[in-house]
């Protein structure tokens, strides 16, 4: 391999980034715009949650219970029922998320110390608000318990249990969101940013020109992969200075760190779109294949939304050549866990594994096309 | 049969021809969806079931354990280390092997007996959704714990709150999710096979023929949207069918509300794909189009992030998705069994989304070709 020979296909491939302004300005404000974009609009945390009310207490003490739901921050009163059939329509419809019923004589019981059952009636079909939903309204009516029942004779209970969270003590969505996001969006950045570079000049007919001169494969490959590489170093650079400065994300750990895996994770997700550029020939199927096969699996493989540790053991096999899954873990450990290369060298393993993997194959492919 | 009904169905028989002549391409039509929902269908999972939890127990009496088992009980929490010191607690969570880590401390069982007993619960905030819900869950284990202590398992007195589902009883995650997962397969492949369609004839120059044969603008659309369209509805039925059979997911409502509401959202996938081929110059940039369009339709769909939890701004945004219409579709009529009397927003929407669109797209193509570009 000779260094000089590598440094001018960079060059000859970086003069061809520049004249095209338009799709180089997109390779720099893409993945930044991005990370604004959704970083403001992604938000797990359940609040406001719709509260339909059937009332037929119509009581002080049903009337203090409702204004217990609500004072929570977590409700807020959406509808009012009649009747309990309405419950259906209430739900089915989206007007409510979690529909209370208060029976007639839910005033009298709590006055005579005895049981007083209430009914919660919750829209199932979004299983994660609904669990949400029903844990706030589990621990209102704990709350209102030690509250209002203590006169009645109610007690204090005799455990109290002490939660902290660590790493993201607020337990705000964005901390989580952003530096996966960071994590999801260069995956599929760097898909695109060397998915039609070999396929390109394949259909337009440079591909002979290059042939013809003495640079080896190799040095094409990692030449052509070197000014995106600095590209994708930046673009993560902008990402992760946007998250820490405009969201206000904790940055804990090294940024050292951070760059070099981020390169590592760089060299091995542009090396694949460079396989599937070379190896498919076709700009039209090159897309396709970068879509397929980089889109869906970073967005829903990686840890990203779902818990890799709650797929079945088939599927969590299949992640682990998922690049994404990795850099996700990296991007999180660092940021909001402050971890170093202790925890973090597994994946720096895979990353290294997945890198040369990337590289090799894209070399391979590039062969094919030249013999 | 008129000319130009002629013309169409000449022109979607080449189409069909060109599309089913490639081995890739088929198997990118008919087999990627198929492999995408059976994948990405066991990957939607945010249950919060056996969470992995570490526990450091100071005290060991049969009080600490009975504790522990309450947490085993539930399903929500499995102990996947027993640790002699706190500090492996640490560990656990910075590695990542645990999510939850329990601490009860030496004296847990004769503060109980005295009524001021605590325990140590530490969570990874880094999955902020799961850790919210792991977290309402252990507070009402120990809370139910708690009173069981003081009634000896008799309902106590004062407010007893009885929770039911609806429609999805188990509150299983996937239900709500595997429908998700159509609605973006089916809207990936229409964008797949039609972003490109157009931008790719003009590239390689067999536009010109096309220009030549006696086929209008609106008629050269409809021959490339309508064999797209026949196989995005037979993807449709197929991954249904799936989802129904292989996932177990209910289908309560009548595929009579569905099948108006799947045509129409393939038709809006179509519209956005041939509006992004025709405003497009090179495949490079319908490609990046491509690309910035499926991101937000499929993150501001309410797919994995409840849009009322958005920003009202970008609320209004997701008006203008036809993902975010047809999901609300789907999992009314799979999960609630509603029909059009709840649903017609969403058909209205879809519908002037798709003719919006298709409309443009046309309109854009036609004045292109008039100018002679």
């Amino acid at each position: 391999m000779n260094v000089h020979r590598l440094l001018a296909v960079a060059r000859k491939e970086a003069i061809q980034l520049r004249r095209d302004p338009r799709s180089l300005a997109l390779a720099f404000a893409l993945p930044l715009a991005l990370v604004l974009f959704f970083g403001y609009a992604i938000s797990f945390d359940v609040k406001n949650i719709e509260l339909g009310v059937l009332d037929e207490s119509r009581s002080t003490a049903s009337r203090a219970l409702i204004e217990a739901f609500v004072g929570s921050g977590y409700f807020t009163v959406a509808t009012r029922l009649d009747r309990l059939d309405d419950a259906g329509a209430v739900l089915g419809g989206r007007r409510a998320t979690l529909v209370l019923v208060i029976p007639p004589d839910f005033a009298e019981h709590l006055a005579a110390g005895r049981p007083a059952p209430l009914q919660a009636l919750l829209d199932g079909s979004d299983a994660s608000t609904a669990s949400i939903a029903q844990n706030y309204a589990d621990a209102v009516v704990a709350q209102f318990s030690t509250t209002h029942a203590a006169g009645a004779g109610g007690r204090a209970l005799p455990l109290d249990s002490r939660i902290r969270i660590w790493y993201n003590e607020t337990l705000q969505s964005r901390n989580m969101v952003v530096p996966g996001l960071v994590a999801v969006i260069m995956s599929i950045i760097a898909a695109m940013l060397t998915a039609l570079t070999i396929a390109r000049e394949w259909e337009r007919g440079t591909m002979e020109q290059l042939a013809a001169t003495p640079v080896h494969r190799l040095e094409v490959v990692l030449g052509k992969l070197l000014p995106y590489v600095v590209i994708g170093l930046v673009d993560v650079a902008l990402a992760v200075v946007a998250g820490v400065f405009v969201f206000g994300v904790p940055f804990r750990g090294s940024v050292l760190l951070l760059a070099g895996l981020t390169l590592l994770f760089l060299l091995g997700v542009l090396g694949l779109g460079m396989f599937i550029s070379a190896a498919v020939k076709s700009q039209l199927l090159a897309t396709q294949a970068a879509i397929l096969t980089t889109y869906l699996p970073a967005l829903l493989l990686s840890g990203f939304v779902f818990a890799i540790a709650s797929m079945p053991a088939a599927l969590r096999g299949i992640t682990y050549v998922v690049p994404a899954r990795y850099y996700v873990a990296v991007t999180k450990g660092i940021f909001l866990k402050g971890v170093g290369v202790d925890v973090l060298w597994v994946d720096a393993v895979a990353m290294i594994v997945f890198a040369s993997a990337g590289i090799a194959l894209a070399v391979a492919a590039f062969r094919k096309e030249l013999a | 049969m008129s000319p130009a009904a002629l013309r169409v169905r000449e022109m979607v028989a080449k189409e069909l021809r060109q599309l089913f002549r490639d081995v890739r391409t088929r198997g990118m039509m008919f087999v990627a969806p198929v492999v995408q929902l059976v994948v990405f269908g066991y990957a939607v999972n945010s249950d919060i079931r056996d969470t992995p939890t570490i526990v450091v127990d100071r005290d060991r009496t049969v009080e600490s354990r009975a504790l522990l088992d309450a947490f085993t009980a539930s399903g929500y929490f499995e102990i996947v280390a027993i640790a002699e010191t706190p500090a492996a607690i640490v560990a656990a969570l910075d590695h990542g092997h645990a999510m939850v880590g329990l601490e009860i401390p030496p004296g847990f069982a004769r503060d109980l007996a005295a009524g001021r007993a605590t325990v140590q619960i530490v969570m990874d905030g880094t999955q902020s959704d799961a850790a919210t819900t792991a977290q309402g869950y252990a507070q009402r284990i120990t809370r139910a714990f708690a009173r069981d202590r003081v009634t000896g398992g008799v309902t106590p007195a004062g407010p007893d709150l009885r929770l039911r589902a609806w429609y999805n009883p188990n509150l299983e995650s996937r239900v709500y999710n595997v429908p998700g997962v159509i609605a973006i397969v089916i809207l990936l492949m229409a964008l797949l096979l039609t972003s490109l369609a157009v931008v790719r004839e003009r590239e390689i120059g067999t536009l010109d023929q096309l220009r030549v044969s006696p086929l209008r603008p609106g008629e050269l659309i409809l021959g490339k949207t309508l064999p797209v369209g026949l196989i995005a509805l037979a993807d449709l039925a197929l991954i249904s069918a799936i989802a129904v059979f292989w996932f177990e997911i209910p289908l309560r409502g009548s595929p009579v509300v569905l099948l108006p509401g799947a045509i129409l959202y393939i038709l809006a996938g179509l519209g956005f794909g041939l509006l992004i081929s025709t405003v497009s110059n090179t495949q490079q940039e319908a490609f990046m189009a491509m690309f910035l369009f499926l991101l937000p339709a499929i993150i501001l769909s309410g797919f994995f992030y409840p849009i009322s939890s958005m920003p009202l701004a970008f609320q209004h945004l997701t008006l203008l998705n036809p993902v975010r219409h047809f999901l609300g579709i789907v999992r009314a009529v799979f999960l609630k069994g509603e029909g059009y009397a709840t649903l017609w927003p969403q058909f209205v929407a879809l519908t002037a989304l798709a003719s919006a669109s298709l409309g443009v797209a046309v309109w854009r193509f036609a004045r292109r070709e008039a100018r002679g570009d």
